[in-house]
């Protein structure tokens, strides 16, 4: 153990800057190294510009690496891994925001201006339906030959300009 | 020469801009022609202002003048000839005065040409390019004046960031920018069009040479910046969902819906209130993005130089053009209605599915790149939205477009059968079965990859199938010739979005990676190439040491050569900074990607090994997005004469 | 009525502005501490040894969580050797300790011994203990996501407040300070 600490010592001294995701940090069991990528990509480098925690080469983001890593292989389930960090750094270290209460428009936001967007489409269709009652035919057929492929059998127009 | 020439140049420019702006204006209301065309003599005037003050820069950059603050902060002399060149545009100051130089260029184009343009609308059109140039220079002389002197000059710079000293990024601030002050073009033609209180078919025609160069240009600029990140930043990836990436996406988004509803006012004299909106939207986002970027209000690995008074300033400014425009908008627009109506199912109603699909996904990455800061203001709390949340939210909006995107162009005017449509494209529906079921046998892409690639092969066989269809036959080479430019640049743009989708599909989802620690001589399969290290040894470079590794791959089954890579890790004495530089081959169809990583103690090289699936399609098919959108800006559309309107039998475009 | 959806867009930019200018305010790298109010981590570290503090008391001292809550607020400052901020607040720091008696521990963060001797006995040593966190993991616990940080714990060994990067005179002067007198 002692050795361990000391070569993480001497490399984190020597080198400040560490690589982002070193072999020598990599599991020796696929399926859980496989969920520590996945979860290093979820998480978020506190320190670092907006970098996830597996791409990020900080030092901080080095440890929090080892430390997903050892909670996996002590058993936690991806949920308890996540709470563990963000009992200590705040839901800011999660690259994917929690569903809570603060994070509703968040979430429902797109659906939202969708709906609204709907509404507003919806209320002009009824003025564009008079339009198009009072217009009718507005000689458009004639402008538009070249942008209506198909005529009004639905087949292939054959002659051009 | 001295750069107080240049900065005097600027001053001159100034001075012509607040009298573009307000002359012109007034010439316009009261009809005096002469005033009116002052507004072209004051568009050069500026261009040629603006270039000499920015050739003044650059030539103190080029002579390594470090006695001006910003050659001293951002150059070396021992910086390579075309980066001391580069770096004029590579920081805040230098980059805002380009940034003018385009704009003025852009307005001395629109002075220029455009015929048959009536003067007042010209004249309201340089007006308002010249009041957003005032904008601009005055931000730049009163806050981030690129001529400023440093006192003490020391003997040499600070040198740049080494990840800037590279070609991508050369070229990726100017193709921006002709994509932002396109879109600040398109944006004086909607307002001049509020001033004046009407739209017509001809006002759109002479706009959208604008808003198709300024898509183009930021297709580019955003393809060249996201092509940098994956071979400069070291970890195979494109997009990250940065503020400052969000900051350029925005407007792309609005640009392409722009680009949409614009042929509609044309041609149809509908859609116009989208139009006006559309265009006053893009080019806000456009100031949006200056803002996040130079303001320092949120972190982000490609922000410049953070200064909070600079942000309060592009605030103000931002409050100004996009609050005074949209308050325009809010008391002209609904005036504006009119024309052509249509039928749920129809080109226009296509149009505006497409519209509505776009304005979300922009409102949505708008919500989740300031949702950060939104919540912080009101709350104190502080969350992070990356990728993803984005991924989750952005993709699901994008697929049932680009499904809508393969059946539009095969939907008539006004009134159109969907089934009809639905029948002529049997051929495109049995394609991209073949594509889902490829996927589905290949394994690895969970239900979004299979979605992603049948949607792209369903788009691009439909396209390929619908442009052909429409020349096929006998005397195919006149038609061929003859369709309209537009046809063409659809075409092609569809396409390429086609091929663009594929490439992000694949590459996110049958990445093949492997992390292993590799001494020279080992070798590692992957992806069906071995991949060798012969050795690793030392380099030097012009302004820098390097080590550097050099690895043979070649294909597992027949031991054929495929190429030697030489990854390297770099260290710039000058800036204490190291860089990592992967080293990539590209086979058409995927890159091998390798990294070089740390020396261990024990004597080996962590070594990362990639293999990306059809990644180069989004580089290329970016450009071919890009050629098409310039195709069609080449042609001339058929601009639909009102009925009350003088008609003559030949369109006249 | 007619008009409402066309004001739309200038309401919502108008709400969207506003935030921008709140937000211009605020330090986007500020982190506020996920332990606010909640109790200090447990942990109990190796003593510094070798100390020679300005107060002429020798012992080496080790720092562990009982020793956070001894009915009086307290400053946990984590520093390191390599760190050039912490070269400079390390002054205030001792202004702190013996103008205005404030009990200061000292958290050594992934440092060799020797060099934070060093470091001591040149700006001054007035931490009343000093724990050696070797491999960083205490500094998670509490949440550290840079060097220097420092803690103000109350008395009943509860996290109040978090500074991260060193503490400028302004800041000693205007928030420590004032939240050590309020906090007695």
């Amino acid at each position: 153990m002692r050795l361990f600490l000391l070569a993480i010592l001497a490399l984190l001294l020597a080198a400040p800057a560490a690589q982002a995701i070193a072999p020598s940090e990599m599991l020796r069991d696929p399926v859980l190294e496989a969920r520590a990528r996945d979860l290093g990509k979820e998480l978020r480098c506190p320190k670092c510009q907006n970098q996830s925690l597996d791409d990020s080469e900080a030092g901080i983001a080095v440890d929090l690496r080892r430390i997903v890593r050892e909670r996996l292989v002590a058993g936690d389930t991806d949920v308890q891994v996540k709470a563990y960090l963000t009992a200590r750094y705040g839901d800011f270290v999660l690259l994917k925001p929690p569903m809570k209460s603060t994070t509703w428009a968040l979430w429902f936001g797109p659906l939202a201006v969708i709906l609204l967007g709907g509404v507003v489409i919806w209320r002009s269709a009824r003025r564009n339906k008079a339009r198009l009652a009072e217009m009718g035919d507005d000689g458009l057929d004639d402008d538009m030959q070249d942008d209506n492929p198909l005529n009004t059998d639905g087949e292939w127009e054959s002659a051009k300009r | 020469m001295t750069v107080e020439t240049g900065h005097f140049a600027l001053i001159v420019a100034l001075i012509l801009a607040v009298m573009q702006s307000t002359v012109p204006l007034w010439a316009a209301a009261r009809g005096n022609r002469e005033l009116m065309n002052l507004a072209r003599h004051t568009a050069w005037g500026q261009l040629i202002c603006v270039t000499l003050a920015f050739c003044v820069l650059m030539y103190a950059f080029a002579s390594s003048d470090f006695s001006v603050t910003v050659v001293a902060m951002n150059s070396h002399s021992a910086k390579p000839f075309l980066y001391k060149l580069a770096a004029s545009w590579g920081h805040h100051e230098g980059s805002l005065l380009l940034w003018i130089l385009i704009l003025s260029l852009f307005g001395a184009c629109v002075a220029t040409f455009c015929r048959g343009m009536p003067d007042p609308l010209r004249a309201r059109v340089l007006a308002v390019q010249g009041m957003i140039g005032v904008g601009f220079m005055l931000f730049t002389l009163l806050t981030s004046n690129p001529f400023d002197r440093l006192i003490d000059a020391p003997l040499d710079g600070n040198g740049l960031n080494p990840l800037l000293q590279d070609p991508g990024l050369v070229f990726h601030p100017p193709l921006l920018y002709f994509g932002y002050v396109g879109m600040s073009t398109a944006f004086s033609f909607a307002v001049a069009a509020l001033i004046e209180g009407r739209v017509t078919p001809d006002w759109a025609r002479w706009a959208r040479t604008w808003v198709l160069i300024a898509w183009a240009g930021l297709t580019m600029g955003i393809s060249l910046g996201s092509w940098w990140a994956y071979y400069e930043l070291g970890w195979g990836g494109f997009w990250f969902w940065d503020p400052v990436e969000n900051a350029s996406f925005m407007p792309w988004l609005m640009a392409t819906a722009l680009l949409h509803c614009i042929s509609v006012v044309a041609k149809r004299d509908a859609f116009k209130s989208w139009t006006l909106l559309l265009a006053i939207l893009g080019f806000s986002m456009s100031l949006l993005g200056t803002f996040i970027v130079r303001s320092g209000l949120l972190t982000s690995v490609h922000a410049f130089a953070t200064d909070p008074e600079r942000g309060v300033f592009i605030l103000v400014l931002l409050g100004i053009t996009v609050g005074g425009a949209l308050l325009l908008f809010a008391i002209r627009a609904p005036t504006m209605e009119g024309g052509g109506g249509f039928e749920p199912v129809s080109r226009e109603g296509a149009l505006l599915i497409n519209n509505l699909l776009l304005a979300t996904a922009t409102a949505t990455v708008l919500i989740g790149t300031l949702y950060p800061l939104v919540l912080e203001a009101v709350t104190g709390e502080k969350v992070s939205v990356g990728p993803p949340f984005f991924n989750a939210t952005f993709v699901p909006l994008m697929m049932p477009m680009l499904a809508v995107m393969a059946l539009a162009p095969l939907l008539s005017w006004r009134k159109a059968s969907a089934l009809a449509a639905f029948k002529q494209l049997w051929v495109a529906g049995i394609a991209a079965a073949g594509v889902l079921l490829l996927s589905v046998w290949i394994s690895g892409a969970g239900v979004a990859g299979i979605i992603g690639m049948t949607v792209a092969a369903w788009l691009a066989a439909a396209t390929a199938y619908s442009w052909v269809r429409r020349w096929w036959g006998k005397g195919a080479l006149r038609r061929l010739i003859s369709l309209p430019m537009e046809v063409h640049g659809m075409s092609i743009a569809h396409f390429a979005a086609a091929i663009v989708v594929a490439g992000i599909t694949a590459t996110s989802v049958w990445q093949s990676e492997a992390v292993k620690l590799m001494k020279a001589g080992d070798s590692v399969d992957l992806a069906g190439y071995t991949w060798r290290l012969d050795r690793v040894y030392d380099a030097v470079g012009p302004n820098y040491q390097a080590v550097r590794g050099e690895m043979t791959v070649t294909r597992t089954d027949d031991g054929s050569q495929v190429s030697i890579l030489y990854p390297e890790r770099r260290f710039y004495p000058v800036a204490q900074q190291n860089t990592t530089e992967a080293a990539i081959h590209t086979t058409g169809l995927a890159d091998l990607y390798v990294v070089l990583g740390e020396g261990e103690q024990t004597g080996g090289w962590a070594m990362r090994l990639y293999h990306n699936p059809l990644v180069p399609w989004l580089w290329f098919g970016a450009a071919f997005m890009a050629l098409g959108g310039l195709v069609s800006a080449a042609g001339r559309i058929r601009v639909r004469r009102t009925r009350t309107a003088n008609t003559a039998a030949e369109a006249v475009a | 009525m007619k008009r409402l959806p066309y004001l739309l867009p200038l309401a919502v930019f108008a709400c969207i502005a506003v935030y921008l200018w709140i937000g211009l305010g605020n330090d986007p790298r500020n982190l506020p501490s996920a332990l606010l109010d909640k109790p200090s981590p447990q942990f109990d570290l190796p003593p510094l040894e070798g100390r020679a503090r300005l107060d002429g008391k020798q012992e080496a001292l080790p720092l562990a969580t009982r020793h956070l809550a001894t009915g009086k607020p307290m400053l946990v400052n984590f520093f390191a050797s390599w760190c050039g901020p912490c070269q400079v607040e390390h002054p205030i720091l001792n202004q702190m300790a013996t103008t205005h008696g404030v009990t200061i521990h000292g958290i050594n963060y992934k440092d060799d011994p020797a060099r934070a001797l060093a470091f001591l006995g040149r700006l001054g040593d007035t931490y009343d203990r000093v724990g050696r966190d070797l491999d960083g993991r205490v500094a998670i616990e509490f949440g550290v996501y840079g060097i220097p940080e420092t803690f103000v714990i109350d008395g009943q060994g509860r996290v109040q407040y978090r500074h991260p990067g060193p503490i400028s005179p302004d800041v000693a002067q205007n928030t420590i300070l004032p939240l050590l007198e309020s906090l007695k």
